[in-house]
């Protein structure tokens, strides 16, 4: 079996002990099986990385993986897959990302870079189609990303090279640090940007000059015009994220009660409508920017607005960004915003911005910021310890500590650990709102309670992309299913973990599920890589990953007890809004989950299954 | 005669038109040699799509020393003859606007054809930033250019763009 076009069929790989750099052909079986990104990622670790690893050693692997139609023209075939392990969590972890600088990895020729080993000195690595090369970057190490990138761009002398880095929060592995990519586009989650920091490798900085062949282009032409059609009328992808971006939630899911405020103790805010999508476009949006290949284009470019009060003004900043910076997105003026009790859109603005600089999740900072808020309005903490006072709705606060964190200067060298390690040191291991080290995003289980299964079962920790029945649950897709109910939410939390993990192995973007269905998608995988792909093959490809990444966490020790939710979820019930009274009932959840995936009752994948889906 | 009509105030930067380009002229989704690109403005977050203004007296056709480029009778297509062309590059100094480019893996110059009346690019849009349109070409670049112009005096005058 050879490749007929999709993927390239080439391996990057680059040592950076020895400063080494190899080529490798793809294992044709793993690209059919596997399908690409997030699946060749999970495969490669499993065969190559001990799971019992440090994740900040030289041992561990940086994967960056494409999927067969990054780089085709399939709308939102823009996505590459940062694998490795996680410091923030000690499991696989699967980080996504859009921009450019995926299509340029494989316009260079390569569907998959691996990095292995740790640089004595810090270096970048430089990829001009054929030419590879490692860099010094000394001159980089402590800088920002943006500065980052303007200097390599300098440097190369090609000024349409796209750039992956690190900021200053993944040099001093934050353990949530990300690796940006176009500036403003982040490989966000789990602290893959502490892993390339520990590597001393400040950015891949890469340009490609080919093409990517595809085996079918008719086909591909065909199956594009008909999923760019589906995608230009339905509501969501052809109005409500044009307009509003993912910030178009911000008002909904406030409404529905489902809106976690001050560390989950709340679930509305009074203050949502400040910061919600309308609200921006009102007063602040300067321009839709799409990701490659996106004929959605939910990205927002901002400006900070309030000229003549400068206090949070990005005018007055020394990476002064012509006024404006991307984002924010739903999630991070939740987690910056509400989940903190800020209401004020500039400080949350001015928040996103640092952490698009200095390279930082801005969900588990947010989030790790509302926890010690929360020991702050305890009196577990005090203004000595923290270096300034730190109630609910602090923008002051929000903002100072955002910049501290990723220099870990002062009290940001605490929350710089995540909210779980922050809680246990200071004796309250309580406020932690997440699973398996990482972080809740944007959505009350109680309210909704499929997503309080989805976050216990996700194999990176808490995550709302791993299945995301908000879309059942609130807006009504593929079918409404009662938000306080839990029948039902096994099979469809399995369903759409499945599904998800198949379009992450694609390349394409999960935002598209809100116009396409996987029939709208598989033709275009099939006609791409000239293998007659069915809908229930890519669903199998998703579940054989998805068993894969759980054996993997198995093997590093993340026992099936840790598939649960912080007390707060179970028995505190919501005090006020629709969902009032709800908490999350995960016990009568989870077994019908294990039964739905084919495991056994304590949650291991057993020798039947794992025979049917081929993974040895 | 046919031109492409470009509104960057529409564009988002996604470059499927650079994506259907090159698929059309080399078989492969290959943006390096698509003859309509997008100039990303990263700092002032704007899109600036460009390709050839097929121009009445074509600068690129006057330099041509062997006259390699000859008019589409069918739209008014400025087209490169790829037999004929030399690769000496005279029309990539010549032209003003630089949308004509030399393409190193045919080792010929290479522009937009209007892709024979029916362009691409402009069916891969998404947006409606980029149109075919039956032009008097005069009619709109002139307001395109005072407006570029009056863009710049005002950055100069006002610091601000």
């Amino acid at each position: 079996m050879s490749f007929q076009g999709g993927w390239t069929g080439c391996v990057l790989r680059v040592d950076l002990t020895r400063g080494e750099v190899r080529r490798e052909e793809l294992d044709p079986r793993h690209a059919r099986d596997y399908v690409g990104g997030r699946g060749i990622g999970a495969r490669l670790l499993w065969d190559e990385l001990d799971p019992q690893v440090d994740p900040l050693s030289p041992e561990n692997l940086l994967v960056f993986a494409t999927g067969p139609l990054t780089g085709t023209n399939a709308s939102c075939g823009a996505r590459y897959m940062v694998v490795t392990k996680g410091p923030l969590t000690g499991c696989i972890t699967t980080s996504n990302s859009g921009g450019r600088w995926g299509p340029e990895l494989k316009f260079a020729g390569y569907d998959l870079l691996v990095l292995e080993g740790r640089s004595s000195t810090p270096v970048y690595l430089w990829i001009l189609d054929d030419r590879v090369e490692l860099r010094p970057a000394e001159h980089l190490w402590g800088k920002g990303v943006f500065e980052t990138e303007d200097e390599i761009r300098r440097e190369t002398g090609v000024a349409d090279c796209s750039i992956a880095s690190i900021g200053p929060a993944g040099e001093n592995t934050v353990l949530y640090a990300a690796i940006m990519n176009d500036k403003f586009r982040a490989a966000g989650r789990s602290g893959v940007g502490a892993v390339m920091g520990s590597k001393n490798l400040k950015a891949i900085a890469v340009r490609g000059t080919g093409g990517v062949r595809v085996a079918d282009p008719g086909a591909l032409m065909a199956a594009q015009w008909a999923q760019k059609e589906v995608l230009s009328k339905a509501p969501l992808t052809s109005e409500g994220l044009p307009a509003y971006g993912t910030l178009a939630l911000m008002n909904v899911i406030n409404e529905h009660g489902a809106l976690p405020t001050r560390n989950y103790k709340e679930a509305q805010f009074e203050g949502a409508e400040n910061i919600s999508g309308e609200e921006l476009a009102k007063t602040r949006l300067a321009a839709n920017k799409a990701c490659f290949a996106c004929t959605i284009a939910c990205g927002r470019v901002s400006n900070i607005s309030n000229e003549g009060i400068g206090r949070y003004t990005l005018k007055t900043s020394p990476r002064n960004w012509h006024h404006a910076t991307e984002g924010p997105e739903y999630e991070n003026a939740w987690s910056l915003g509400a989940d903190c009790g800020v209401d004020d859109l500039d400080a949350i603005l001015k928040s996103n911005l640092i952490c698009n600089d200095l390279g930082m999740d801005p969900i588990s900072l947010g989030a790790t910021i509302a926890a010690t808020m929360e020991l702050y309005e305890m009196g577990v903490l005090t203004d000595e310890q923290t270096g300034m006072p730190m109630p609910f709705g602090s923008g002051d606060a929000l903002v100072a500590m955002t910049e501290a964190t990723g220099y870990r200067r002062g009290f940001g060298n605490e929350i710089a650990q995540g909210s779980k390690r922050l809680g246990e040191k200071f004796g309250h291991p309580e406020v932690f709102m997440g699973v398996k080290g990482q972080e809740f995003p944007a959505y009350d289980p109680r309210a909704l309670q499929g997503m309080g299964l989805g976050y216990a079962t996700s194999n990176r920790g808490a995550c709302h992309l791993r299945a995301y029945t908000v879309s059942a649950e609130v807006v009504g897709e593929p079918e409404p299913m009662d938000p306080r109910a839990t029948e039902g939410k096994a099979q469809l939390t399995v369903d759409m973990q499945n599904i998800s993990t198949a379009i992450d192995a694609t390349g394409l973007c999960l935002f598209l599920t809100f116009g396409n269905t996987l029939s709208d998608l598989t033709p275009l995988v099939a006609a791409a890589t000239g293998i007659a792909y069915t809908d229930d093959d890519l669903v199998r490809a998703g579940e054989r990953i998805w068993n894969r990444e759980r054996m993997w966490n198995l093997r590093a020790g993340i026992e099936p007890s840790e598939d649960k939710l912080p007390k707060r979820m179970l028995e505190d019930a919501i005090p006020a809004g629709p969902a009032k009274g709800e908490v999350n009932r995960l016990s009568e959840m989870l077994p019908e989950y294990y039964r739905a995936r084919g495991w056994s009752d304590d949650g291991r994948p057993g020798a039947e299954k794992l025979a049917d889906l081929g993974i040895g | 005669m046919q031109a492409l009509e470009i509104s960057p105030e529409k564009c988002t930067g996604c470059k499927q038109c650079e994506l259907a380009c090159s698929w059309v002229h080399t078989g492969l989704f290959q943006p390096s040699r698509s003859v309509i690109r997008v100039h990303v403005f990263d700092e002032q977050a704007s899109f600036a799509p460009y390709a050839c203004f097929q121009c009445d007296e074509a600068w690129c056709m006057q330099a041509c020393p062997v006259n390699a480029i000859d008019v589409d009778e069918a739209t008014g297509a400025k087209i490169v003859l790829d037999d004929v062309c030399v690769g000496c590059k005279l029309c990539v100094i010549a032209c003003p606007f630089g949308t004509i480019f030399f393409d190193k893996a045919a080792d010929t110059a290479t522009k937009c054809d209007l892709c024979g009346g029916d362009p691409a690019c402009a069916h891969a849009c998404p947006t409606g930033a980029i149109r075919v349109a039956e032009v008097d070409p005069g009619a709109w670049v002139a307001p395109f250019g005072e407006k570029v112009d009056g863009a710049y005096r005002r950055a100069m005058e006002g610091g601000e763009a």
